[in-house]
């Protein structure tokens, strides 16, 4: 019945499906009357992919690309749960990507496709990665006094938090994962991969940290002067905004990176469309402008050589254990404990 | 016909390659199939066991952690989904609640394997309870864990495909060698059937030809075979020869009789009906002279005890011999002769041969003519040519005159029994010699004896 209902009025079910889920931004961008439209859902700020979208439709003339921003909760809440329709989601929650993968509302892409992804940034040919980049830690510059060095590893971090409390009393940030889904599996991936993350969630705690939504208010509030330091902050936001007074710091005991996935939903009308859309994000000219033009780091293995701090995470269906119910009424139990001291 | 025993044989061992390929490709896909479905089902069934063993109690309800690595374990092999669900009193706590359950509740001992479609796939599902002790009660626990397996079932179809790709290679190669196997199989067939083929007309010897076990009965058979044709034929030839030899002697004491009845008659009447009498004894006894030469040729053809004689000399002795009846007619014989040629034969073959020839010539001549006798030596036989001025073929063809009982067309008016020819060609034959008729230019009849020189 659904599916007749969405054959029959598309822009009354836009209409329906926006108002069903939390959406942050809308965009709408080529012609005015364009003949065919692409509907693209994502978690990347419009001002971060505008300009790839721009130089895409200038050689796809008559097309017109239909952009909607939301949280990736509600990006994932939005094509599990409320029926929208979608011909391209994007997200850089990895986990719920992956869910979504699994519980079988990605629709198989062609193996041209996904042959041009390295195994490690794909799974399946459901899910394919456009962008890759680091979680980083980012500083203002009034962070330190003159002597103190930058630093390097989170014992590093948690020594200057530790040692100089009255300086940094509720002026640290970072994800609140209770509301955010990258915020969350940023957290679930710390505590996984080192016990650190727990001492440093201990002593957040007793300054007293603010918890955000978004890498983008964060590196605000820093630039702002209200933080001094935000911890998990997506690096291309980063780059993007901080100012050249702010110091980006790439964690050296071992720094998470994102991949920013696509896929094409199972109901989508112009999959057609997508596909060329992605084909394009993928192709060696619009990883460069992602790269590039953008400050999104294109799909490369060889950052991981020069690198070695750096460390992927995992595309595959071990994400889903931290999306358990239980596991993440638990974690999150666990997580509030040690941020709400007494 | 039948079919042939190559193509049987090679029908046979093609359908018998192929059946073993159609096997090997069956028994690989189900054994990859089975033995891989055991390995990850024990996977599986651990991973759901281990999971169940991660819960515990807590306050309202119950409390684990999924192991991210054991998603992963399960899902690297083929990429696989995975689903889970697990319920606690009946309720599902987390996971996919629609997922199906076992039909049978599993026990806590081991887990229960089943397949079940869920959202677009096959999934293979792990299903465990174990009971906990949630506020001082006993409940219920159930945990279901499944994963697709696309990727067991590609290996499987890989493993499958290779078998037979493989039996394939075994069916194409059985081909030649099916061909190969069914040539040297019938090889000896062919040996023994060429043997028997290579065989003269008149060669009724058993055949010592070595054959197979196999083919040892189908040998004895057709031995004993040649053995009852050759007892049948010289039982005839016998006959043949003792009733000529039987009608001869009467004859010649009828013709005698009649000669002597001839002289003492006065009336012309009488004496002109005894003259014919008299010539048709003679063409009578004449007649049963050749079948008699008939049967000696073809019974001493085929003893074949062969001797070294000078065909040359013997030319001149039948010649001489046959020297008085050509007189008779005033027909000359012109001899023409090698001093020596040496051959191997059995004289009274040759004898035979060379009298019934010359006879012909001297019968078919007219009066006052020539017969030219050549013998010689060419290249590796010995060629005996009797030429005459006769009146040659008629309209048959020479090979017509060489059957027994035949004659010439124009020969109406002198007596033969048409074995004469027979006789030349079978003793010829018999000897490894051949014997030809042509006419001659100018007019007559050329014949040809040829017999293999003797080697030195």
């Amino acid at each position: 019945m659904r599916r007749i209902l969405l054959a029959l009025g598309l822009c009354l079910i836009f209409a329906q499906a926006a108002r069903a889920f939390d959406v942050e931004a809308v965009q709408d961008f080529g012609p005015d009357a364009p003949q065919r439209r692409l509907s693209v859902l994502s978690t990347t700020d419009i001002a971060i992919l505008a300009p790839v979208i721009d130089a895409y439709l200038a050689q796809t003339p008559g097309l017109g690309l239909h952009y909607v921003v939301a949280s990736s909760q509600e990006v994932h809440r939005a094509i599990a749960e409320e029926g929208a329709v979608f011909d391209l989601v994007i997200s850089s929650a990895m986990d719920l990507q992956m869910k979504l993968a699994n519980d079988g509302f990605a629709r198989p892409l062609p193996a041209p496709l996904t042959d041009a992804v390295p195994g490690w940034a794909r799974w399946r040919d459901l899910l394919v990665s456009v962008a890759q980049e680091p979680v980083v830690l980012i500083l203002s510059p009034l962070a330190l006094q003159p002597g103190e060095e930058v630093p390097r590893s989170r014992r590093d971090l948690i020594a200057l938090l530790r040692d100089n409390p009255d300086r940094f009393r509720d002026r640290v940030g970072s994800y609140d994962p209770t509301i955010s889904g990258v915020g969350y599996l940023l957290a679930a991936q710390d505590a996984r991969l080192s016990d650190t993350f727990w001492r440093l969630a201990e002593v957040m705690g007793r300054l007293d940290a603010r918890l955000y939504c978004c890498s983008g208010d964060m590196i605000d509030a820093v630039r702002d002067g209200e933080l001094l330091v935000a911890y998990n902050v997506l690096g291309s936001y980063a780059e993007a905004n901080a100012g050249h007074d702010i110091a980006v710091v790439e964690m050296e005991d071992f720094t998470l990176t994102l991949l920013r996935t696509a896929l094409v939903p199972a109901v989508s009308e112009r999959p057609e469309l997508a596909l060329d859309f992605l084909g394009y994000l993928l192709s060696p000219q619009g990883q460069a402008l992602i790269d590039a033009g953008v400050g999104l780091p294109a799909v490369d293995a060889g950052v991981f050589e020069r690198k070695p701090h750096l460390r992927p995470i995992r595309l595959d269906p071990g994400l889903l254990a931290n999306l358990d119910a239980i596991t993440r009424l638990r974690f999150l139990g666990e997580w509030r404990a040690a941020m709400e001291q007494p | 016909m039948a079919l042939s025993l190559r193509r049987r044989l090679v029908g046979q061992l093609v359908v018998l390659a192929a059946g073993l390929a159609l096997v090997l490709y069956i028994a690989v896909r189900v054994g990859a199939e089975r033995a891989s479905q055991a390995t990850l089902d024990a996977v599986l069934g651990a991973a759901a066991q281990g999971l169940a063993e991660e819960m515990r109690a807590a306050e309202g309800g119950v409390l684990f952690d999924v192991p991210p690595g054991t998603f992963s374990m399960l899902a690297a092999m083929g990429e696989e989904r995975i689903f889970y669900r697990v319920d606690v009193g009946g309720q599902t706590v987390t996971g996919y609640p629609d997922l199906p359950l076992p039909r049978r509740p599993p026990t806590a001992l081991a887990p229960q394997f089943y397949t079940v479609p869920f959202r677009d796939a096959q999934v293979r599902m792990a299903a465990v309870a174990r009971s906990l002790r949630i506020e001082g009660r006993a409940t219920p626990v159930l945990v279901a864990l499944g994963q697709t397996r696309e990727g067991q079932e590609a290996i499987a179809a890989q493993l499958g495909n290779r078998a037979a790709a493989l039996g394939l290679a075994v069916f194409l190669a059985a081909i030649p060698l099916a061909l190969l196997v069914a040539r040297s199989l019938t090889a000896p067939i062919d040996r023994l059937a060429e043997s028997v083929g290579r065989r003269g007309p008149r060669d009724l010897r058993p055949v010592r030809h070595p054959a197979p076990q196999e083919l040892a009965p189908f040998v004895t058979a057709l031995n004993s075979f040649i053995g009852r044709l050759r007892g049948t034929l010289s039982q005839t030839e016998t006959f043949i020869a003792e009733a000529a030899h039987h009608i001869r002697t009467p004859l010649a004491v009828m013709r005698n009789e009649a000669e002597l009845a001839l002289r003492q008659s006065g009336e012309e009447e009488t004496r002109a009906r005894l003259r014919g009498l008299i010539r048709s004894a003679d063409d009578a006894a004449r007649s049963a002279g050749q079948l008699l030469d008939h049967a000696t040729v073809l019974y001493r053809a085929d003893q074949a005890e062969w001797a070294r004689l000078d065909l040359a000399a013997m030319v001149r002795a039948v010649a001489d011999r046959l020297a008085p009846a050509a007189g008779m007619k005033d027909i000359e014989l012109h001899l023409d002769l090698a001093s020596a040629l040496p051959c191997d034969g059995d004289a009274v073959l040759v004898e035979a041969a060379l009298r019934n020839i010359i006879d012909n010539a001297i019968k078919y001549s007219a009066p006052d003519a020539a017969v030219e006798i050549t013998a010689r030596a060419m290249a590796t036989q010995a060629v005996v040519r009797v030429a005459d001025r006769g009146r040659g073929l008629g309209h048959v063809t020479p090979d017509r005159l060489l059957r027994r009982f035949r004659r010439g067309d124009n020969v109406g008016d002198v007596a033969g029994s048409g074995l004469g020819l027979t006789i030349v060609d079978e003793a010829a034959v018999a000897m490894g010699g051949t014997f030809s008729l042509s006419p001659r230019d100018g007019g007559g009849t050329c014949a040809e004896f040829c017999l293999p020189l003797a080697s030195a």
